[in-house]
């Protein structure tokens, strides 16, 4: 079949895997409801076919198109937040107890009302109470933006469960509002769903500003139409009664609110308050400790519902802390004996050096500020060259800005250990949330060969013990090692095992014996590229570090067999780690109909789809990966058992149907992209950009949607 | 084995260096380049105070003047383009017991590397730095640099240098907390060699700009003021460098200066009609950064495992 052939009548239709599939583009204002498209696949490979049957079932979309316009224009709950919610369970709440395996809360505001505080101190209570937490903040980029204004939105999401939670869940069930606008941004992130209970402050129903009156009134039609469930609440009101400016202290009367519903533990949630109130005096300890016990009152005497979520006995962690990524990333460069972070402030990235500024010393380390991110990472450089091995924290921006001297660190073989914690991308992006598009320029940003070992954190835990690792692995392989996290993890709390460190994790003492004199700076052993270093210090071992082309003397060579050789044992190391190396573990049965393949964050939410897929008897797996450079072992092995293998990632892809789309010119997903050139398999992806995590429904409709393809595609050719 | 003091009472140490100790390959500088004279100095101040080649780093970035560390035989970073001073103040940051010497020149220093220039200063780690300033791009064939001055023809500008030349000195006099500034000449082997001796004693960053000839490219800028000794004026002080009067001689501008006079450093240095050599400021006191950021070096694996476990109690539920 010819391009001309597909060119000439394909309206309405696309191909994929062989099959005609037909699409249809949602008119805007249904796009809320049903999406941007159609699709349906019309199990055919014969174009001649398709066309015939196109017609049927476009005439079937536009017949739902009208459903939807009727049930819009009658204001029925038809107009539902997303498409896939036709399947969900619509929340009912009957007065009462009512116990559940997990629940999402989210509690959304204007910057600096605390709501933040709030979800956190609710998260520890959860976690002290033995349940699982998945605490994740909602932050706007500006400090300070406009009041009620809804991409200013600023909040906190915590899924709180029975089980170890491995990430942020899906649609909330109950929202705390401290007003409608900010409820907006939410509800464009898909944040919830028909049924979900909107607890929602009334005040502004009364503004003296006319404007906002009629906001808030546009917006409660709006919510209810939408199927949200509003209960409006004077929580201000309640507050002026105790304190003369609400808007310091809200939050921990909502915090009362939020814990008489799920029954927490009033005198935890009381001890965290003090805690975080320690330095602010046993005055304001008390004020907020009575809007607190105000909170739980009016909601045990105005709202009829109340949940448990009893707490799973094999999941209870023996000993955990609570932190996020980037503080558990902060600890575990202390855990690793690593003595100087060199950093410059960028976003995700800073809160780890706020950690590390808070307690570095008392493991003896220092974080230095840097004027920019190549002075950060030369800083870093010059402390791992003296012996030290030095760590640097950055995100994308910083990364680019890093890659000559990253390249440096790989030519003269300085350990060095480097922790990216991914943003929105390209230039300045998405810079507080969540992307993982840092892959490709990490593993081949630098000009030439740059072999690096390149890991990628899956969770908050290996947030912490890949550092750990990452120190070890750049001393052993004389050798720049970056972890790749991102915003979800950096920024996501959750209760961990508690690690148990020991002195061995440290790095060893400065070694400052003498240096055999006949051994030369890059002694490589031919088998393995490995090599010792000389550090500054040691007697006998002077040599002269170059970025330029050397031989093993470390002597600038520009002839043909010393750059060789240098590019080959830099190379090798790569190989002689991969020989260490296990294949991943599958998630699910190790064969099946589709395979997905991810790394990082998204960790979790595959798993959790993919558990509850197979619940449904699907023959889904997954796998995760942990290393990038050098790749995991055994995966074509791996990837063979499935009929159909793909990424799920957070990065950009084209899509299939796209104007202009063909499969000769579609881009791929990074890690797919990398994966295709290490199998030479037909490896699919499906990737987005939507600046929060991927979620765990989401992920389900696409396992659901590629089974259906894969079925279709057999169907076509039985 | 031993070395003569210069009260000729006689020191026995261990080792003791000579200059073979510091001298590494041969340097590949162009004759005639002012470099040679500059390393020779360097040498020499190594030599004199017996400092441990093992204990002795020299850091570069890219450019003529960034060969120097080859041409030692003690430990060194041959880096990037405009970086020396980053790994020089990494090294430092946690090895207070480390040397450091950086050469850089007039592009490495003034223009891609400026950013760590100002800093760097500010920082005041304990680092000797060497700005070997010919006003020209030597390596990569004769383009302006910052302190090209005006109407000299390069290869970037073949009708002449744009715009009037950057003043190091007063950007670097400019900056706060900057602890010692220097400017000399290549070719007065004894004023070189006392300004490079006292700047590698003093504790903190040392800034020696030293005006560097470059026969090849831009032989006009280093002959013209070496054959008008007019345009220089010699500066000399207690406090800062005495020089026998064969050398003062050389100068018809003589000044008495104290270095510790930031205000009068700084007009010396804005009249660009008479280059000041010497000591133009020194301030023993400036806080220095490798003070603070070598905290914690002495601390045993059971401290750091007791620190480890107390951090991990903040986040213990």
């Amino acid at each position: 079949m010819s391009t001309s052939q597909i060119s000439s009548d394909t309206k309405y239709l696309f191909k994929r895997d062989k099959t005609w599939w037909v699409k249809l583009a949602v008119p805007r204002p249904l796009r809320d409801a049903l999406g941007y498209d159609l699709r349906r696949s019309l199990h055919t490979e014969d174009v001649e076919t398709a066309r015939e049957a196109r017609w049927e079932t476009i005439e079937e979309f536009r017949n739902r198109f009208d459903e939807v316009r009727a049930a819009q224009a009658d204001g029925t709950a038809a107009t539902v937040i997303h498409s896939a919610d036709e399947s969900d369970e619509v929340l009912e709440f009957p007065g009462g107890v009512r116990q559940v395996d997990q629940h999402i809360v989210e509690i959304v505001s204007d910057s600096g009302e605390g709501a933040q505080k709030c979800g956190q101190i609710l998260g520890l209570v959860s976690g002290k109470m033995g349940n699982g937490v998945w605490t994740v903040e909602i932050i706007p980029a500006e400090i300070q933006p406009p009041a009620r204004e809804r991409q200013g939105a600023s909040g906190i999401r915590v899924r709180m469960g029975s089980k170890y939670m491995t990430n942020m869940g899906d649609e909330a069930d109950i929202v705390v509002a401290f007003n409608e606008q900010v409820l907006y941004s939410r509800i464009s992130n898909h944040a919830y769903r028909k049924g979900t209970v909107v607890l929602l402050e009334n005040m502004w129903a009364e503004d003296p500003d006319e404007r906002i009156r009629n906001q808030y009134r546009e917006a409660l039609t709006d919510f209810e139409s939408q199927g949200l469930n509003v209960i409006e609440l004077p929580i201000q009101q309640e507050c002026l009664k105790l304190v003369p400016d609400p808007r310091k202290g809200k939050n921990m009367f909502v915090l009362g609110m939020i814990c008489s519903i799920y029954h927490r533990d009033t005198d935890i949630a009381k001890a965290e308050i003090a805690k975080i109130f320690k330095k602010k005096g046993d005055k304001v300890i008390k004020i907020n400790h009575d809007l607190f016990d105000a909170g739980c009152a009016f909601a045990r005497d105005n709202i009829d519902f109340s949940f448990e979520i009893p707490a799973s006995e094999e999941d209870r962690l023996e000993s955990a802390v609570v932190m996020n990524g980037n503080t558990a990333a902060g600890l575990g460069v202390m855990a690793a004996g690593i003595e100087m972070v060199a950093m410059y402030p960028i976003t995700p990235a800073t809160s780890a050096s706020h950690y590390l500024a808070e307690d570095f010393h008392l493991t003896g380390g220092f974080v230095h500020q840097a004027e920019d991110e190549i002075a950060a990472i030369g800083f870093a450089i010059g402390a791992s060259y003296a012996g030290k091995t030095a760590c640097t924290i950055t995100s994308g921006p910083g990364m680019a800005l890093k890659t000559e001297m990253i390249g440096l660190a790989v030519m003269a073989e300085v350990p060095l250990v480097i922790i990216d914690v991914q943003r929105g991308s390209p230039s300045t992006g998405l810079p507080t949330k969540v992307e993982q598009g840092d892959l490709l320029s990490t593993l081949y940003g630098a000009p030439g060969d740059s072999p690096k070992i390149v890991m990628a954190a899956a969770t908050i835990s290996e947030c912490f013990h890949f550092v750990v690792m990452a120190r070890r692995l750049a001393e052993s392989f004389r050798t720049p090692v970056v972890m790749l996290t991102d915003a979800n993890l950096g920024t996501g709390v959750q209760p961990i095992e508690r690690p148990d460190v020991t002195e061995e994790w440290f790095a060893a003492p400065l070694d400052q014996s003498d240096w055999n004199q006949d051994v030369a700076p890059y002694d490589w052993d031919e088998k393995t590229g490995l090599s010792e270093r000389p550090i500054p210090g040691m007697r006998g071992g002077e040599y002269i570090l170059t970025g330029l082309a050397h031989n093993r003397q470390g002597k600038i060579a520009y002839d043909t067999a010393s750059n060789q050789e240098g590019m080959d044992m830099r190379s090798r190391k790569l190989a002689t780690m991969f020989a260490t190396m296990k294949p991943p573990e599958v998630h699910g049965d190790p064969e099946g109909d589709l395979l997905i393949v991810g790394w990082g964050s998204t960790l979790g939410a595959i798993e959790e789809a993919v558990d509850r897929a197979r619940a449904q008897g699907l023959k889904v797996s997954s796998v995760h990966l942990r290393f990038l450079s050098p790749m995991e072992p055994g995966l074509k092995e791996i990837f063979s058992r499935f009929k159909k293998v793909m990424t799920i990632e957070i990065n950009y892809s084209d899509e299939p149907g796209s104007p202009l789309l063909t499969e000769e010119n579609r881009r791929y997903s990074q890690l797919a992209l990398v994966l295709r050139a290490h199998t030479l398999m037909d490896i699919d992806c499906w990737s987005k950009v939507p600046g929060h995590p991927l979620q765990p429904g989401t992920i389900h409709n696409v396992i659901e949607s590629r089974l259906e393809e894969i079925e279709g595609a057999e169907a076509c050719s039985a | 084995m031993f070395g003569l003091k210069g009260d000729w009472s006689l020191e026995v140490k261990d080792r003791y260096f000579t200059l073979d100790d510091y001298t590494g390959a041969v340097p590949r500088w162009c004759t005639g380049c002012g470099d040679h004279g500059i390393l020779a100095a360097v040498h020499r101040v190594c030599r004199d105070s017996q400092i441990k080649p093992e204990k002795t780093v020299a850091v570069s970035g890219i450019g003529c003047s960034s060969r120097l560390p080859h041409y030692m035989s003690t430990y060194g970073f041959h880096g990037l383009h405009g970086r020396a001073l980053p790994v020089a103040c990494g090294i430092k940051s946690r090895r207070p017991d480390l040397d450091v010497w950086v050469a850089t020149g007039d592009g490495d220093c003034f223009s891609i590397g400026a950013a760590h220039w100002i800093h760097a200063m500010r920082y005041n780690m304990d680092i000797t730095l060497l700005v070997f300033d010919n006003g020209i791009y030597g390596l990569t064939k004769k383009q302006t640099s910052p302190t090209t001055p005006l109407d000299v023809p390069t290869n970037t500008h073949p009708s002449g240098a744009l715009l009037p030349p950057l003043n190091p000195l007063t950007v670097t006099l400019g900056i706060t907390n900057i602890s010692f500034v220097a400017q000399i000449v290549d070719w007065n082997a004894p004023l070189r060699h006392e300004v490079i001796k006292k700047a590698h004693e003093h504790k903190g960053t040392s800034f020696v700009r030293i005006i560097q000839r470059c026969p090849v490219y831009v032989e006009s800028i280093g002959k013209t003021l070496q054959d008008e000794p007019a345009r220089m004026r010699l500066l000399t002080h207690e406090k800062g460098v005495q020089v026998d009067d064969m050398v003062k001689r050389l100068f018809p501008n003589n000044a008495e200066h104290d270095p510790s006079d930031l205000a009068a450093a700084r007009a010396l240095a804005e009249d660009e009609s008479v280059l000041p050599l010497g000591i133009l400021y020194h301030n023993p006191d400036a806080r220095q950064y490798d003070k603070i950021t070598a905290t914690g070096l002495d601390m045993t694996s059971e401290d750091r495992l007791a620190g480890m476990n107390e951090a991990l109690d903040h986040f213990a539920l």
